[in-house]
């Protein structure tokens, strides 16, 4: 177990250090001068190169490179030349509002989507059945931001059920909540199909095996065959999902927070990009990839947990 | 002579499949007393399965009883309610299963699959645990107490069937129904279990159905055998009767194939001639018609019934 | 290999039994008309300014109202359905062609040629793609250029991969090694054995790409990273209704609709052929 952790997390560090420096080659040999676009082309060229040696532009980009990995250790990503604060401090300031939103999305799209899937595999071509079936893959086909958009239009503007805009009073649970609601709903409607599709296939695969029929044949209640004894395997996959989910949706958010005027890593990113400011861009573009990569990385280790089989294979390889 | 714990008389069964009617038994008469072993044998095909599954009340939705009965100490399975025959299931009838790898939970430990099998005593888990710790000491798994935190795949294919017979015999069943338990195993496992099996039977005092296509572990094991081919039942008596003296031509040729009897060296094993009829469309008259060679005119009209009081043979030359 | 007419219209014959995806084939021809035919179709010009009729609802003049300029939404959105079309096409034809090349090369080629690619399919996957198309947004600037090339190289390592998997699974068939035997040439096996092996689950892949292609386009148009101003894109038509939501409905509205019905039909449509087509497949589809 300790050896499939071991290798499995070191594959994720590295393609997270590629993937990293990808982004930051990016970032330095695209044209378009920060400077620049920060000062404006009327600047004075002194003011542009305090800029510049401010922010480390003037020096090679290995240089750049080393300097930016050595500041990242210790958790160092920059200072954001608008605010003069430090990237890692807005940027996780803003974490905790994305975090939320994407644990409503995940947690709403796991506890519908489970019962849906395993109702639809124990009632096949049930009226429920199909209908989940075709409203699964139409709501995982139908962009995120669409749906948020309809919804904002209907249920906030129109009917005035929910909030429109912000993520609420800070400290009233309660109103957070509420604003909560439409964001989670269009960030997590797609997975709420996805899971119960998901959900149905390994049921239906596992309600065929040997060991449901040895179940029956001791007479265990039904309750508990399909619960214990047939979920238990049929959620499986699904948790390896689950990890995808949370890092997928991390950027996800990003539609819902904006349609919303939300808070988050998402409406900081799109702002920064919007204004060219790249310490922010790539701190939250860093962040989020980080998350994402440690999710699917998580994911793996919890599959391997639940499914013993799987946990064996590891340590054996 | 006792009345028999589970009486099948004249069971048929069919399944609804796209070509049409599939007749999967025929008219099968099996009485099984108490205490008594079994041993039902035939090619795979003959109704082996359909019969278990039949009796356990968990045959395949398209399937369909066209007549007879089950009777379970004088009650008829059949016309019981979903209900009351799974409180039946595990507790006075108990199954074990052909293949040990797939027919365990893969997810739930063994002692959480061996716990749950006595889920209508009112006991402790404590007390659930040792119940099953025992047990699996009588089927012979060394270390007991530390297999039940182990997961299926730890243990070997042996070690499973044991475990799932432990499982069986956990709630002293009057009837238990072994389908091909040994036949996943290799040879010497084989003999190990079949004693084991034979020892736990006089311990527990219950029938035992053995399912079996292994001619040489039914004469070992069971005490009457029951011969079936194409969905019918051919030959029945005691093992005695009916290895020694086979009356009907299928049962002589079985024994015939077997490769344990064959005494001559040669090269070729024998083997029956033809295939298992189309059972959508059957033949009229003798089922096994078309591969028997002494067939009369009658055979190919009337279809022969099962006669005899102790040994009974479906054959229209058997009492000739 | 099979004649290919006949295969046409045995998978057509197939789909016609299948209501789902002849309603999904349906809806994607018919907006795939009304977009070509859109300078026929429209009847107004979409960049057209009218300042006396702003953010009007749907009347006889206007179908789907006007936006904020006064343009006709209903023009609008039948050329932005160009946008959709170009950028789709594009895309997915490039990004098929780099997938096809560079999986065939992992798959046949050596095995050190097959890590590395695999390692950059993984790292380019490990992006968030929202977030990868961000960060070059915020370099290069909007355009509509920017967006194709973003989703080419994150449509990559998708095609990239299955191409891959099947063509190790073809290259290790017996009768492949057969004909290597016999002194066949990679190149020949390649054009005769797995080209048209890889063709099936490509086009069902393709087909069920064009959503998240066309979501993607719309989704940046949206934020305004996408076309740049007046040039009518589902997404920037979104992006101009939502400014003004509270005004009017009707840009929002009418900018959604054909978004979720090209999604849908194509989705539809995809899984269809893929049940047609490869019923191994069936249940693999989805997210990603």
């Amino acid at each position: 177990m300790i050896r499939f952790i071991t290798r499995r997390g070191l594959l994720a560090l590295f393609i997270l250090f590629l993937a990293v420096s990808l982004l930051f080659a990016m970032i330095h040999m695209m044209p378009g001068d920060p400077a620049n676009v920060l000062l404006g082309p009327k600047a004075s060229p002194e003011l542009k190169a305090e800029l510049k040696q401010r922010m480390g532009l003037d020096q090679p980009l290995l240089v750049q490179l080393g300097r930016f990995y050595n500041d990242l250790a210790h958790g160092d990503l920059g200072i954001d030349v608008f605010s003069d604060r430090q990237v890692s401090e807005i940027v996780f300031e803003q974490l905790p509002y994305t975090l939320a939103l994407v644990l409503a999305a995940i947690g709403g799209a796991t506890l519908l989507g489970i019962p849906l899937g395993c109702f639809s595999a124990l009632r096949r071509n049930s009226l429920l059945d199909r209908l989940t079936a075709i409203m699964s893959v139409a709501f995982i086909a139908i962009p995120s931001f669409v749906v948020a958009l309809y919804l904002l239009l209907w249920l906030a503007v129109k009917w005035r059920w929910f909030p429109a805009m912000g993520a609420g009073e800070s400290g009233n649970i309660a109103d957070q909540a509420h604003h909560l609601v439409l964001p989670a709903v269009a960030l997590g409607l797609g997975w709420v199909g996805y899971i119960a599709r998901l959900v149905r296939a390994s049921m239906l695969e596992v309600m065929e095996e040997n060991h449901i029929r040895t179940a029956r044949a001791f007479g265990l209640p039904e309750r508990t065959i399909i619960v214990h004894y047939a979920l238990r395997i049929a959620v499986l996959p699904t948790v390896t999902i689950l990890g995808l989910g949370i890092g997928t949706m991390l950027s996800g958010a990003l539609f819902a927070e904006i349609v919303f005027s939300r808070p988050g890593i998402g409406k900081l990113l799109h702002e920064a990009v919007l204004s060219r400011n790249y310490p922010v861009v790539m701190g939250s573009v860093l962040v989020t990839t980080t998350f994402f990569v440690l999710s699917t990385l998580v994911s793996d280790i919890i599959n391997a947990t639940l499914d013993p089989r799987l946990r064996e294979r590891g340590k054996s390889s | 002579m006792d009345k028999p714990v589970l009486d099948i008389r004249d069971l048929s069964v069919s399944f609804l499949t796209e070509r049409g009617l599939l007749r999967a038994l025929r008219n099968v008469n099996i009485p099984i007393d108490p205490g008594r072993i079994v041993g039902i044998v035939g090619e795979s095909g003959c109704g082996k399965s359909t019969l278990i599954s039949a009796i356990i009340r968990l045959l395949a939705p398209n399937a369909q009883i066209d007549s007879g009965s089950i009777l379970w100490r004088g009650d008829d399975l059949l016309d019981l309610e979903p209900d009351a025959i799974r409180a039946l299931r595990g507790d006075e009838i108990s199954m074990v299963f052909q293949d040990p790898m797939t027919s365990l939970n893969p997810v739930l430990t063994i002692g959480r699959q061996m716990t749950d099998v006595q889920h209508r005593d009112n006991r402790s888990k404590a007390e659930k645990r040792a119940r099953a710790t025992r047990m699996l000491e009588r089927v012979g798994i060394p270390d007991p107490v530390e297999q039940l935190d182990r997961y299926p795949h730890h243990l070997s294919g042996g070690m499973r069937q044991r475990v799932a017979i432990a499982m069986a015999l956990m709630t002293e069943p009057g009837l238990l129904i072994a389908d091909e338990p040994t036949t996943a195993l290799d040879a010497t496992l084989e003999v190990q279990i079949i004693h084991r099996l034979q020892q736990l039977q006089r311990d527990f005092g219950c029938a035992i159905l053995f399912i079996s296509h292994h001619l040489g572990v039914i004469a070992e094991l069971c005490d009457e055998v029951v011969v079936m081919y194409a969905g019918e039942v051919v030959e029945s008596g005691s093992t005695r009767d009916v290895f020694l003296n086979p009356r009907h031509p299928y049962t002589q040729k079985l024994l015939d194939c077997d490769p344990a009897r064959i005494k001559k060296a040669t090269r070729n094993l024998p083997v029956i001639g033809g295939s298992l009829p189309d059972l959508v469309e059957l033949p009229d008259g003798c089922v096994f018609r078309p591969r028997c060679d002494i067939s009369i005119d009658r055979c190919r009209s009337e279809r022969p019934g099962l006669e005899g009081s102790n040994h009974c043979i479906a054959c229209h030359l058997a009492r000739q | 290999m099979t004649n290919r007419a006949g295969f046409v219209r045995e998978t057509f014959t197939a789909l016609r039994k299948d209501s789902l995806g002849m309603t999904g084939l349906v809806i994607v021809v018919t907006i795939l008309l009304l977009t070509l035919f859109a300078s026929i179709l429209s009847p107004y010009d979409p960049l057209e300014v009218d300042v006396y009729n702003r953010l009007v609802g749907p009347s006889w003049q206007h179908w789907l109202g006007t936006d904020q300029l006064g343009r006709d939404v209903l023009s609008r959105v039948l050329y932005g359905g160009r946008v959709a079309l170009k950028v789709s096409l594009v895309a997915i034809s490039v990004s098929m062609a780099a997938g096809l090349l560079l999986g065939m090369m992992a798959g046949f080629g050596p095995k050190w040629l097959d890590r590395v690619l695999v390692i950059c399919f993984d790292t380019l996957r490990s992006f968030p793609t929202i977030m990868f198309a961000l960060s070059i947004v915020a370099l290069t600037g909007p355009s509509l250029n920017t967006v194709i090339g973003i989703i080419i190289i994150t449509s990559i390592p998708v095609y990239g991969r299955i191409v891959r998997t099947q063509t190790q699974a073809m290259r290790d068939n017996d009768f492949i090694l057969a004909e290597r035997a016999m002194g066949a040439s990679t190149a020949h096996i390649l054009r005769h054995h797995v080209l048209p092996n890889i063709a099936a689950p490509l086009l069902i892949l393709a087909s069920m790409d064009v959503p998240a292609v066309v979501g993607m386009e719309a989704g940046l148009s949206f934020l305004g990273l996408g076309v740049s101003a007046p040039t009518p894109s589902w997404g920037s038509i979104l992006n101009d209704g939502y400014s003004y939501l509270r005004n009017s409905p009707w840009p929002i509205i009418a900018g959604g609709i054909p978004l979720i019905l090209v999604t849908l039909g194509f989705t539809f449509f995809g899984e269809s052929l893929r049940d047609i087509l490869d019923p191994k497949l069936r249940g693999k589809g989805g997210k990603f």
